[in-house]
């Protein structure tokens, strides 16, 4: 593991004893935890655990039922303004791309700086071209999403997040859709985001890239977060069983 | 000894066929193909030869050519007609425009458009409908060539189609003392305003019910779920009907909204209803990952469904949509029994002429005719739309 030399000690994101139940179904039972500027926090945990559900109360989603969820500096309560005003903060990548199938890559990638950010229709593609340079698929700015491979479909989905200058950036499996030769693609992406020092929340069954990037991994079961640690004590010296059995479990793929 | 090369070019099967392999292979492929094709070649001569000696040598056509002016436009005055032709030069202006702007399909259906200008010319109708026509196809033809290229026009030219509505039915009542009241207008003209103005209005009011009916608050959602249902309960001519014994009734004093604005109204109101059902079941195609993706950049919830939501759900019921419209057009004719004279009320009152008894089916074909002409134009154009927009594609 290379040393995160971006992560500060200001936190950015803070969950106080945060639950949510789907009717009757209790899914988190009380989260407490922080996330500081620059950190890069992988989750993981069985299916069903809640990870998706957690990652996406922070971007209000999903609402939550008790609890406090302060992001930079702004609590999420039901208040439309600040939802939008988080919303413009936090980026987010999905499982399924979600990119809009009517819609060039490129505008894809602009429609949100343009409606949301009122940047100029000129300075938003600039910005989208060069995002889509980052992720190395220039080439297919004018074609339609349904043109391109599904790993350039998740290129395109990372620079449409980046694309609004987010603070922080979420990540719900980005890889667990794809064919294997096209994880490594998106993996790289990701990694040399986290580099650049980007906060990044990122749900993923790719322990490599756990291993090699993370600075907290953060087990669920269940709707609580029953251990987290450091990738090195993560893997290498786990204290719950279920953690172990999960452990040996991927390992085994 | 010659080198070989491994990668030999392979040309895809010739999966082409000439018009004699199709008939052998769709028509005379088995014994009883065979016989089937030649009953039906049978039954179809009949038939055609009956329609046929009928058409070229029993019927009397007599009656469309001496009143293809009140098939036009009915009872509207003759002094007063050139409003008629100053609002299809004003449609002329911005249809050439249009084509000039954006090419492909709306060039298309203006060539189509000009080139019936120019068949109308060639045709033996009187000089003052050729010379009308003579001006519209050169003001199209030059406003083509003015609009070519002119991209930042277009929200002018947008602006212009909105307010063409207003302005046809201005130029057509006229104002100050020099009117023609709306019991006055007719033929194919009435029918070609109601179902534009019906068509035109129904359809915002049909997003916005479709919409409605998925509110998440619930006073919006019962208020468009009740009107939608309750309409779409009641047959058309109960509501044409209701709007025009009805509505007076319920408009207290003076002002009363005049015939064919209540039938434009009620066509409005009772199409609404249908466009939503047709609009929601686009809206429900959209994958919740599209809204939540929206919302995720910071998209508020009228960009959102404006951007995202329903650009994806009208493409995706395109053919439901026109043929809601196709209805409605054919629907205009059932006017006719709150006494207005579109083109079928028209037809009738030819018929009741005592110079013209006894020619109904020769009236009749030639206004199925024009309806299926206008008809089928829309069917293909929201075909072309389809394809231009790469439905299915993307
Ligand atoms: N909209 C919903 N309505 C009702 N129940 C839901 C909803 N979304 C999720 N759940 C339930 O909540 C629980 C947690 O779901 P969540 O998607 O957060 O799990 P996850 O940890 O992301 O699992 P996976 O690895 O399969 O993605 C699951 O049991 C799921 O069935
Ligand atoms: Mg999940």
């Amino acid at each position: 593991m290379t040393e995160n030399e971006n992560i500060t000690n200001d936190p950015i994101i803070i969950c106080e004893d945060v639950h949510k139940w789907f009717d009757d179904f209790h899914v988190l039972k009380g989260i407490t935890t922080t996330f500081k500027k620059g950190e890069r926090a992988v989750i993981c945990g069985p299916s069903g655990s809640g990870k998706s559900t957690f990652i996406r109360t922070i971007n209000r989603l999903e609402e939550h039922q008790r609890g406090t969820i302060i992001v930079d500096g702004i609590e999420l309560s039901n208040d439309l303004r600040n939802i939008n005003l988080i919303r413009q903060e936090v980026g987010m990548v999905f499982q399924q791309f979600n990119l809009f199938p009517h819609l060039t890559n490129i505008k894809n990638i602009t429609l949100g700086p343009i409606q949301v950010r009122k940047m100029s229709k000129k300075a938003a593609e600039e910005a989208a071209l060069a995002l889509l340079e980052r992720m190395d698929i220039a080439d297919q700015a004018y074609k339609y999403p349904a043109e391109i491979s599904g790993g350039q479909q998740q290129r395109v989905a990372i620079a449409r997040a980046l694309a609004m200058e987010p603070k922080i950036m979420l990540f719900d499996e980005p890889t667990s859709a794809l064919d294997p030769e096209m994880i490594s693609e998106v993996l790289d992406v990701m990694r040399e985001l986290a580099h650049s020092g980007m906060t990044m929340l990122v749900v993923t069954h790719e322990m490599g890239f756990a291993r090699e990037v993370a600075d907290r991994i953060m087990f669920f079961d269940e709707g609580v977060v029953i251990e987290e640690a450091a990738p090195a004590d993560f893997f290498d010296n786990p204290q719950h069983e279920r953690t172990k059995l999960f452990i040996s479990q991927t390992l085994q793929h | 000894m010659e080198n070989l090369t491994f990668t030999q070019e392979v040309k895809p099967p010739d999966t082409k066929k000439g018009p004699v392999k199709w008939l052998k292979d769709n028509l005379f492929n088995t014994w009883y193909n065979t016989i089937l094709t030649c009953l039906a070649l049978v039954f179809l001569f009949f038939v055609f030869r009956g329609v046929l000696t009928w058409v070229f040598t029993q019927a009397n056509w007599q009656v469309i050519p001496a009143n293809l002016q009140i098939f036009s436009i009915g009872p509207y005055p003759l002094e007063q007609i050139w409003r008629v032709s100053y609002v299809i030069y004003g449609l002329a202006v911005l249809l050439g425009l249009s084509a000039g702007i954006w090419n492909g399909l709306t060039r298309q259906i203006t060539v189509v458009i000009g080139c019936l200008g120019a068949i109308i010319l060639l045709l033996p109708f009187a000089t003052s409908i050729r010379e009308q026509t003579l001006i519209a196809t050169v003001i199209l033809a030059v406003s083509f060539a003015i609009g070519r290229n002119k991209d930042n026009w277009k929200q002018w030219v947008v602006v212009g189609w909105v307010l063409s509505f207003p302005w046809t039915m201005m130029m057509l009542h006229g104002f100050g003392a020099d009117t023609v009241s709306t019991t006055l207008w007719g033929g194919l003209l009435l029918t070609l305003i109601l179902a534009a103005v019906g068509i035109v209005a129904c359809f915002p009011l049909g997003v916005l019910l479709a919409l409605g009916r998925r509110s998440q608050l619930p006073a919006i959602k019962w208020v468009s779920t009740v009107y939608i249902e309750t309409v779409r309960g009641v047959p058309l001519i109960a509501i044409l009907f209701m709007g025009n014994v009805l509505l007076p009734i319920f408009m207290a004093g003076d002002f009363q909204l005049d015939k064919v604005i209540r039938a434009m109204i009620a066509l409005t109101l009772f199409s609404a209803a249908y466009m939503a059902e047709n609009v929601r079941g686009g809206l429900q195609a959209i994958p919740q990952g599209q809204v939540e993706a929206a919302q995720a950049v910071g998209l508020t919830y009228p960009k959102a469904t404006l951007f995202i939501v329903l650009p994806q759900a009208l493409r995706a019921v395109i053919p439901a949509i026109v043929g809601q419209f196709i209805s409605l057009f054919k629907d205009t004719s059932l006017v006719a029994i709150i006494g207005l004279l579109d083109l079928l009320g028209i037809g009738r009152s030819v018929l009741g002429n005592s110079e013209w008894t006894g020619l109904q089916a020769e009236v009749f074909l030639f206004i199925a005719l024009i309806y299926f002409i206008f008809t089928y134009a829309m069917s293909h154009v929201s075909q072309k739309i389809e394809a231009d927009l790469g439905v299915g594609k993307h």
